[in-house]
């Protein structure tokens, strides 16, 4: 007899996978960036498939397939989501505490730099005629 | 996730001309890395070049190791001058994911100002 398809480890699969992928799409937006709820979410729901697909399998092996691709998609989900987590939750706030940077009331230090086109700009020149400066460090294109 | 919080602020652009702040970014990235990133991503604004991060140690910015081959690069943050050039708002994040939103420093902006002013 023929088993049917148990589709529920593979659109769990489909989806734990979009999860991470999906992070630099969600990361352009700040409200999905600083606390990455959308991958979370999606995460959520391709676990809860793939469990879904792996009672069907295991529970009732007669009707359903996917004891062995169940098993490794579910890993493999596990181990994106852990992984991913440790890179969001862990890695990502592995920031110097920078105590000597300048703090409010402090003058800044003054510096002289080029930018794009090759000029060299001082804080004194973005400071003349204006009414404040935004200074942006961040940490670079590659 | 750098390219999320320059644009937000390229975004915003007008709002900061508007009140006479300059904005800049500061990186270790060469001007021709900066020059074609802004044309690509279309920044209007000055990207400054500190390929030896003199002035990000000088600010205390570094994140040693953090950048392609364990260059020294930046750390992001966020510093709001006066037009003295003193210090009225900082922001140091505590998670590379997170990064000032432009509304938070024209807001700091706003309340630098008496009111009626």
């Amino acid at each position: 007899m023929k088993r049917r398809w148990n589709w529920p480890i593979w659109a769990g699969f489909v989806v734990v996978v979009a999860g991470l992928f999906s992070y630099g799409f969600f990361a352009r937006f700040p409200i999905t960036r600083d606390f990455p709820l959308a991958n979370l979410l999606l995460f959520g729901i391709g676990i809860a498939l793939l469990l879904l697909g792996l009672f069907r399998a295991f529970g009732r092996p007669q009707i359903y397939r996917g004891k062995i691709l169940g098993s490794i998609f579910a890993a493999i989900g596990v181990l994106v989501v852990a992984l991913f987590s440790y890179e969001i939750f862990y890695v990502l706030r592995q920031v110097p505490a920078s105590a000597g940077a300048p703090r409010i009331g402090q003058k800044a230090p003054d510096f002289l730099l080029l930018d794009q086109s090759g000029k060299p700009v001082g804080l004194g020149d973005l400071l003349s005629n204006s009414k404040g400066v935004a200074l942006i460090f961040y940490r670079g294109f590659w | 996730m750098c390219n999320s919080e320059l644009r937000s602020f390229q975004q915003r652009l007008p709002e900061f001309e508007a009140r006479g702040i300059r904005v800049v970014g500061i990186s270790v990235d060469p001007p021709d890395v900066n020059e074609r990133q802004s044309q690509k991503l279309g920044y209007t604004f000055p990207l400054l070049s500190d390929p030896k991060a003199k002035v990000i140690r000088r600010y205390d910015v570094l994140h040693p190791g953090a950048g392609p081959k364990g260059a020294d690069i930046a750390r992001p943050a966020e510093f709001l001058l006066d037009s003295n050039g003193i210090v009225r708002w900082v922001n140091l994040t505590q998670n590379i994911a997170v990064r000032a939103r432009p509304e938070q420093l024209l807001q700091a902006f706003s309340e630098l100002q008496p009111a009626g002013q």
